[in-house]
């Protein structure tokens, strides 16, 4: 099946966009909860305008920045999304720079962070950046990995938003492939009612599949 | 059979004399052997990278700087780069690399900035033109994921095998199979937690060949300032500020010759005592 098909048919039984968005919010409050982090976010990559924008924010100040875009390779976000490395910062010793980017780009000036890569399969998707994680512990490889794990996670998140964003695009299309995104999701629908029109019309679908 | 001369991988009684090794090596190689007394003078090292912040306190000089783009099919040598470093990182690199190896030449190739979506294409033509100008060591943080680019990457990096030019690349710390650090052409370098820069432990259980210092490394920073990072792209130039060290009092050494050396003198094997 094409990806296109496979979007539309999806279409109609995916979830929304809606219920993706929670589950990223929640990513970035479990993150920022298991590193006694300050705050936390995401960030996807709009791979047609090659920027990258905030998807998720773990804490109020940060809030406003969803939907705000930045480059997609240069600053510390760039730099982790084109290398595919993670990068902790952990003491901001003198750096007018980093502080003047961070707070562009995070709400306020942290004193450290944790950006990690968001990689699914061969894609890079975003980047995941939990700041500002208590100065008093050292950082420790086994933290490290730990990013690392939760950031497969929110890879994964992350594949189905877009899977549902392209499988609504298909819905909303007036594409040749509307109609069946369309069919897809009125049977979504027709599940609750009790009529039998979910029946009949999967009796009609069927009889339509012997026809083609 | 073809009337070709015989092909230069194979070795006549006559030619033996022809490949002798310039050096004798010392019954034990210790690291007094390897870099005692040398601090990088003559070794021509690349960092492939964000660029470098020229002249920043723990980088002073930078003797070349280049910028790599590509547009459709043509690529971009822009030989005079003057944008500095566009994240940081590639100035943290050249800081690590120059504090091991203070006499070396450092030559800045920045494979980032031109956007995200080209730069497995940028990576793959910065990696090309860094192995044409014949550098002696080449520092890599980055990898690609992309297939598409494995089997160009793992020829440049054959090529850089053969033609003496040590490439260091940081290992993947994540479960995803990227490149090139995980070619055996190619030095990989993952992080161990202790605080000496000449602390470092080869692995054997491969893909990644040697540990080298990563966790709260403290670095420059672009606009002259320092941070505390911590991440493998940071062991990596520990280990390469090394290998200049090695090649700056022995430039004879291939890449083979290096790795041993970089084996019989790691903390676990000979360099420990």
């Amino acid at each position: 099946m094409s990806d296109d098909l496979h979007a539309a048919v999806a279409a109609g039984v995916l979830g929304s966009e809606e219920q993706f968005r929670s589950l990223l919010q929640s990513i970035v409050d479990v993150a920022r909860a298991i590193f006694r982090a300050k705050a936390s976010s995401i960030l996807l990559l709009d791979e047609e305008a090659d920027e990258l924008v905030f998807e998720a924010a773990a804490d109020e100040s940060s809030e406003a920045l969803i939907g705000k875009r930045f480059p997609s390779s240069t600053g510390i976000a760039g730099f982790v999304l084109v290398s595919r490395q993670p990068l902790v910062i952990d003491d901001v010793l003198a750096d007018p720079r980093f502080s003047k980017e961070t707070a562009e780009s995070t709400g306020f000036i942290p004193k450290g962070l944790m950006a990690v890569p968001l990689l699914h399969e061969e894609r890079a998707l975003g980047v995941l950046e939990v700041l500002d994680r208590p100065q008093d512990a050292k950082f420790t490889l086994a933290e490290m990995e730990l990013l690392g794990l939760f950031a497969n996670q929110a890879a994964i998140a992350l594949d189905l938003l877009q899977r549902a964003r392209l499988a609504q695009s298909a819905l909303e299309g007036e594409g040749d492939l509307g109609v069946v995104a369309r069919v897809a999701a009125s049977l979504e629908r027709l599940r609750e009612d009790e009529d039998g029109s979910r029946e009949a019309a999967l009796r009609l679908l069927a009889e339509l599949e012997k026809l083609l | 059979m073809t009337e070709e001369e015989l092909p230069a991988w194979s070795l006549p009684a006559e030619a033996v004399e022809r490949i002798a090794l310039p050096e004798e090596w010392p019954g034990e190689v210790s690291r007094d052997w390897a870099w005692g007394g040398a601090a990088g003078a003559g070794a021509r090292v690349c960092v492939l990278d964000s660029g470098i912040e020229a002249g920043h306190p723990l980088v002073g000089d930078v003797q070349e700087s280049v910028a790599i783009s590509v547009e459709g099919d043509e690529v971009i040598v822009e030989e005079r780069d003057t944008e500095g470093d566009l994240c940081g990182h590639g100035t943290a690199c050249a800081g690590l690399i120059r504090s091991l190896a203070p006499e070396c030449e450092l030559a800045s190739v920045r494979v980032l900035g031109a956007g995200y979506s080209g730069s497995g294409a940028v990576l793959l033509e910065g990696l090309r033109w860094a192995i044409e100008q014949g550098y002696d060591v080449i520092n890599m943080s980055l990898s690609t994921t992309k297939q598409k680019f494995a089997g160009l990457l793992h020829e440049l990096a054959d090529s850089a095998y053969f033609r003496r030019t040590m490439l260091v690349a940081s290992a993947h710390n994540m479960p995803v199979e990227s490149y090139p650090w995980r070619f055996s052409s190619v030095i990989s370098v993952g992080s161990h937690e202790g605080a000496d820069p000449f602390e470092y432990f080869y692995n054997p259980a491969p893909p990644v060949e040697f540990f080298a210092r990563g966790v709260d490394v403290e670095v420059a920073w672009n606009g002259g300032g320092r941070l505390v990072c911590t991440g493998n792209s940071f062991a990596t130039p520990h280990i390469a500020g090394i290998a200049a060290l090695v090649l700056s009092k022995h430039p004879e050494l291939t890449p083979f010759q290096l790795k041993s050396v970089l084996y019989l003198t790691a903390t676990n094997v000979g360099g420990g005592a």
